[in-house]
């Protein structure tokens, strides 16, 4: 399995660069994956991270778009705005969860 | 006398009362089954309506008819579950009093959730194939369709039968192919998925035979709206396509009484353990089928290879032992790719469609991710199966669980 440095430390991610294990994410952690992406996290950012990590924690899944607009109260257009093009992607990379399911 | 009561009788409902009937005494057990209605519909015939291979009178069937004696359907619409008293209130005023409910009502297509979709535009130039009613002005549509802009186009995955929409493109490319009309028309497919399907090596296949077709992919767009004056979709980034006829598939969510009840996620998906099917909170109340949480397909393969699990494990369930089948996720599903040739995909929760045969190994006669002529004669000759083996319950002779003999992983080939 690919490997990455971020902030110092070595992570284990998989092939398009989300982190293996949940458990290794850390707030500071997130800020650099975002900037990564080319992302400045403000406090709309954090809310919408923290609403996915915390429903990781209860559900074991990644949330989609869907649940954070329904049960996170955070509207679809906002995270289009917060994490442009594929907030889906992008909100779960930053919050190092698994990439949420395609759907099958 | 235990009461069971199955809510919905689709596909998986009818199988599931039918199997338990011989399998739960008539001394110790009732059996009943509520829809809204006496009318099966063979959902997977819809596809074909838009361009007359079926009619109506080939694809609806009383409910009854399939039901085997010692069931008792109760037409009705279901307003509210209890799950404190054990009791399902219709919105007539009856009660039906349970000790283990079944909920299997499925997912229904729901225009009215995107802006713009239910509106002057509905059913004149947008136009739904998972409905019969929609599929048949469809029909009327496309006779009347000559030159333009044909957008196929996912509102939001999960969606019933996730390979259909390609299946409408594919049939429908070849449909203005035999018209001598396809120069005259454009033809886009619109999708919230980054490619032609979910799985890499599916999506890479199903994609290469929308670019042979001329058949423009738009990925990863999400509906926000459709601009009905100017007949155009709009994405939450702001993305536009416009559409002389749009062929849409609406947001699915499951029933509302779901939610009423307090049984469901955010899109009425009732949450159970993936592999026995159990209700994450009620240990009296299973959901089979497209109505639960499941990450597989909603499909009526899918519904079939669960049932075959969860009829055993239901039984060991009611008389207090632990359950020791296990769902795999297992999903088989012909796709139409037009000419009278279809593929066939085959997979499971941690196992993507690969290139096989199928179902014998090595022997086939059906292959696995290639167009051939033997899939599509297979795919037709399904309906007769649904009604006459499936649905009455019947052994099917195919494994409920998916196997991987005779399947190969292209990359490792080389």
């Amino acid at each position: 399995m690919p490997t990455t440095t971020i902030d110092g430390h070595t992570i284990e991610v998989d092939d398009e660069g989300f982190l293996l294990d949940p458990h290794e994410w850390t707030e500071s952690l997130a800020t650099c994956l975002a900037a990564q992406i080319g992302i400045d996290l403000t406090d709309e950012h954090w809310k919408a991270i923290r609403f996915l990590r915390d429903d990781f924690a209860e559900q074991g899944e990644t949330a989609t778009l869907r649940r954070v607009s329904v049960v996170g109260g955070i509207p679809t257009k906002s995270l289009f705005q917060l994490f442009p093009q594929k907030p889906a992607k992008k909100l779960a990379y930053v919050a190092g969860l698994p990439k949420p399911h395609g759907c099958v | 006398m235990r009461k069971l009561v199955v809510l919905g009788a689709g596909t998986a409902g009818t199988m599931i009362v039918n199997k338990l009937r011989r399998r739960l005494g008539m001394q110790e057990w009732s059996i009943t089954v509520v829809d809204q209605d006496d009318d099966h519909h063979y959902q997977p015939g819809y596809l074909f309506i838009p361009f007359r291979t079926y009619a109506r009178g080939d694809i609806v069937r009383p409910r009854h008819h399939s039901m085997v004696d010692g069931v008792q359907l109760v037409v009705g619409e279901v307003d509210v579950v209890d799950t404190s008293t054990k009791r399902v209130m219709l919105t007539d005023g009856r009660e039906l009093d349970y000790d283990y409910l079944v909920v299997a009502t499925g997912t229904t297509p729901r225009p009215d959730q995107t802006p713009g979709m239910v509106g002057s535009e509905w059913r004149r130039s947008i136009f739904d194939f998972y409905t019969l009613d929609g599929a048949e002005a469809l029909a009327e549509a496309l006779s009347a369709f000559d030159r333009g802009r044909l957008v196929v186009h996912i509102t939001e995955m999960p969606i019933k039968c996730p390979v259909a929409p390609l299946e409408f493109t594919f049939l429908a490319e070849a449909w203005l192919r035999e018209k001598g009309i396809r120069d005259r028309v454009e033809v886009v497919f619109v999708t919230p998925l980054d490619g032609a399907f979910t799985k890499p090596i599916a999506s890479e296949r199903l994609g290469s035979m929308l670019e042979e077709r001329k058949i423009r992919i738009e990925s990863d767009f999400i509906v926000e709206r459709i601009d009905e004056e100017r007949k155009t979709l709009v994405s939450y980034d702001e993305r536009e396509v416009p559409f002389d006829l749009l062929v849409t598939v609406p947001l699915n969510m499951g029933a509302d009484f779901v939610a009423r009840s307090g049984l469901g996620d955010e899109l009425n998906y009732v949450p159970v353990d993936k592999h026995t099917l159990l209700s994450v909170e009620h240990d009296t109340i299973f959901a089979v089928g497209d109505a639960s949480n499941i990450p597989a397909s909603k499909a009526g393969s899918v519904a079939h290879f669960a049932v075959e699990v969860f009829v055993d494990n239901f039984l060991q369930h009611v008389a207090g032992s632990p359950m020791t089948g296990s769902f795999d996720g297992h999903a088989n599903c012909f796709v139409e790719s037009g000419d009278h040739k279809a593929l066939l995909i085959d997979f499971n929760y941690d196992t993507e469609p690969l290139p096989g045969r199928y179902p014998l190994p090595y022997v086939g006669p059906l292959s696995l991710l290639e167009e051939t002529r033997t899939n599509h004669l297979g795919k037709l000759a399904f309906r007769y199966i649904y009604w006459n083996v499936l649905l009455p319950g019947r052994p099917v002779p195919l494994p409920s669980h998916m196997s991987m003999a005779g399947k190969h992983t292209p990359n490792k080939e080389a």
